[in-house]
């Protein structure tokens, strides 16, 4: 399949993240989507992923999930049924951006 | 006569007056600052209260003992920034024009933006340990607690002093072990994060400290609401963790007035440039501590360390220079561990916290990243410091910028 070879070319950091932000194209997002078992990306994915590439490329940090749903058109309970189990860092590895971290 | 308006008059905005009045010419500047209360929090105290180790006496004093004579000090609320006409509006309708703002308002917690949080069980079985209230309120609960559940939950980051949590559950630890029922109260961390260290030095270090304490951790776990009445509470996955007593670090928020003066962002935070401290939105407005929006901690020592770029700027703006001074989202926090130890961390935006010795490289007294004894007397000395250095605007012995010499990379972790 394509989009298996796409992530073979592919280096990851070892939380599984996109090591080089540059790598990732819509192809890549669709193939993470798979491997995080968030399924066929549509629309709704899209808003949010395009929404954290946005913000990330603003500010340099990923937005949290409060920033998300309030200025996305996404709400907490969408968002947890587009990406179960974790949509931070679940939404944050399929747009091909880092994982959110504390200070410590 | 020109104005300079300080919004707060906590840690930051009690610094950067000091620092203001003594150079400004009171001939040519008048100095106002607002805060709503009266006195001054020794905020980092908070943490003690709970435990019976610190009482009120030991966080607080009148904040007038902290200001420059020549300065206006007002006791009133703010209604809002005017920032195209330059004005403050205070909550009696009093205007306050300004030819320079440094917005100081700090961050509160909102146990109002979790679902079921605050009803007939808040400062019951639901405490939170952020205000003097709460940390009070939790201190009579624990002095005849007989043990049980005890569930430590960060809703949502960011939150003022990001470690306070994870002191929280070690001193926990340890309270309960000094009384003899550590046996009996089961302690969890429920965290939005994914581990209760998420950076690699950090994480190689300390990742064995809570299962070595037998503290359980409770990952990716976003909060949607609190059932109080059967004593859970309940992630947006629809995951359950339950408790007898749960400690609750709330969501962190501006205050309102940012958002009345549509100034903030989702969570009333400003956005700020994080070199200079100067606001996004305007040349005249400079933020500094717990109210800006900066991805560095909200901690007293990063307030400290902004308010002497933030000072360098602002001269140089009053000066008609450019600035010059740039922040690097330096902080350095003591970590109580327990049993009379401590731990010390020391980084900026750009490095996480490494291993080595502090402030003298090879020397310390301070080890970073280890438990010392030495690290939890730095914590206990930092009080005297706080109320007769720091928040006085006088020097400190540090550096504003982070340094690498005397930091090291421990050998298994790659960075």
């Amino acid at each position: 399949m394509e989009t298996k070879q796409l992530t073979e070319a592919i280096e990851f950091d070892k939380d599984g993240h996109l090591a080089n932000l540059e790598d990732w194209s819509e192809g890549i997002a669709q193939e993470l989507a798979y491997l995080e078992e968030v399924g066929e990306l549509n629309d709704r994915h899209w808003v949010v992923i395009n929404f954290l590439r946005k913000e990330f490329e603003e500010k340099g940090d990923t937005p949290t999930i409060r920033k998300l749903t309030k200025q996305s058109g996404v709400s907490t309970k969408e968002l947890y049924q587009l990406f179960p189990k974790g949509p931070a860092k679940k939404a944050a590895k399929v747009a091909g951006l880092p994982k959110p971290k504390g200070c410590i | 006569m020109k104005n300079i308006v300080i919004l707060g008059a906590g840690t930051a905005g009690t610094m950067m007056l000091n620092k203001l009045s003594k150079v400004l010419d009171s001939k040519e500047w008048m100095l106002t600052i607002v805060d709503q209360e009266e006195t001054h929090y020794y905020q980092p105290g908070f943490l003690f209260i709970p435990f019976g180790t610190y009482g009120k006496k030991d966080v607080v004093k009148p904040k007038k003992a902290f200001l420059p004579k020549g300065a206006e000090f007002i006791i009133e609320h703010i209604d809002r920034i005017v920032a195209e006409d330059n004005e403050v509006l205070l909550e009696s309708g009093k205007v306050l024009p300004y030819d320079y703002l440094i917005v100081a308002t700090g961050t509160e917690i909102r146990p109002d933006e979790i679902e079921g949080m605050q009803g007939d069980e808040w400062h019951k079985s639901i405490f939170d340990f952020y205000t003097l209230e709460g940390a009070m309120a939790l201190a009579e609960k624990l002095k005849d607690w007989e043990g049980g559940k005890l569930v430590l939950n960060i809703a949502e980051m960011p939150i003022k002093c990001p470690v306070a949590p994870l002191e929280f559950i070690f001193l926990a630890d340890d309270f309960f072990r000094k009384k003899g029922i550590r046996d009996k109260v089961d302690l969890t961390l429920v965290t939005p994060l994914d581990a209760a260290f998420t950076k690699p030095v950090a994480a190689a270090e300390l990742g064995g400290f809570l299962k070595k304490k037998n503290i359980n951790v409770v990952t990716e776990f976003n909060i949607g609401r609190v059932e109080a009445e059967e004593g859970k509470i309940v992630s947006w996955d629809e995951r359950e963790v339950d408790y007898d007593l749960l400690v609750a670090i709330p969501t962190n928020m501006g205050i309102k007035a940012i958002e009345r003066s549509e100034l903030g962002d989702e969570l009333n935070f400003i956005p700020t440039d994080k070199h200079t401290l100067q606001s996004e939105e305007r040349e005249n407005i400079f933020v500094i501590g717990d109210a800006t929006n900066l991805p560095a901690s909200k901690a007293g020592s990063v307030a400290h360390f902004e308010s002497e770029i933030l000072f360098e700027n602002l001269m140089s703006v009053i000066k008609g220079e450019p600035m010059t001074a740039s922040f690097d989202g330096h902080a350095n926090c003591f970590i109580e561990s327990g049993n009379g130890k401590g731990l010390l961390i020391d980084f900026n935006y750009d490095v996480e916290p490494l291993l080595g010795k502090y402030p003298l490289p090879g020397v310390g007294p301070f080890s970073l990243l280890k438990e010392t004894r030495m690290n939890h007397m730095g914590k206990l000395a930092f009080r005297w410091i706080y109320w007769n250095i720091l928040i006085k605007g006088k020097e400190m012995p540090i550096d504003s910028h982070m340094k690498m010499l005397g930091k090291r990379v421990p050998e298994s972790v790659e960075l």
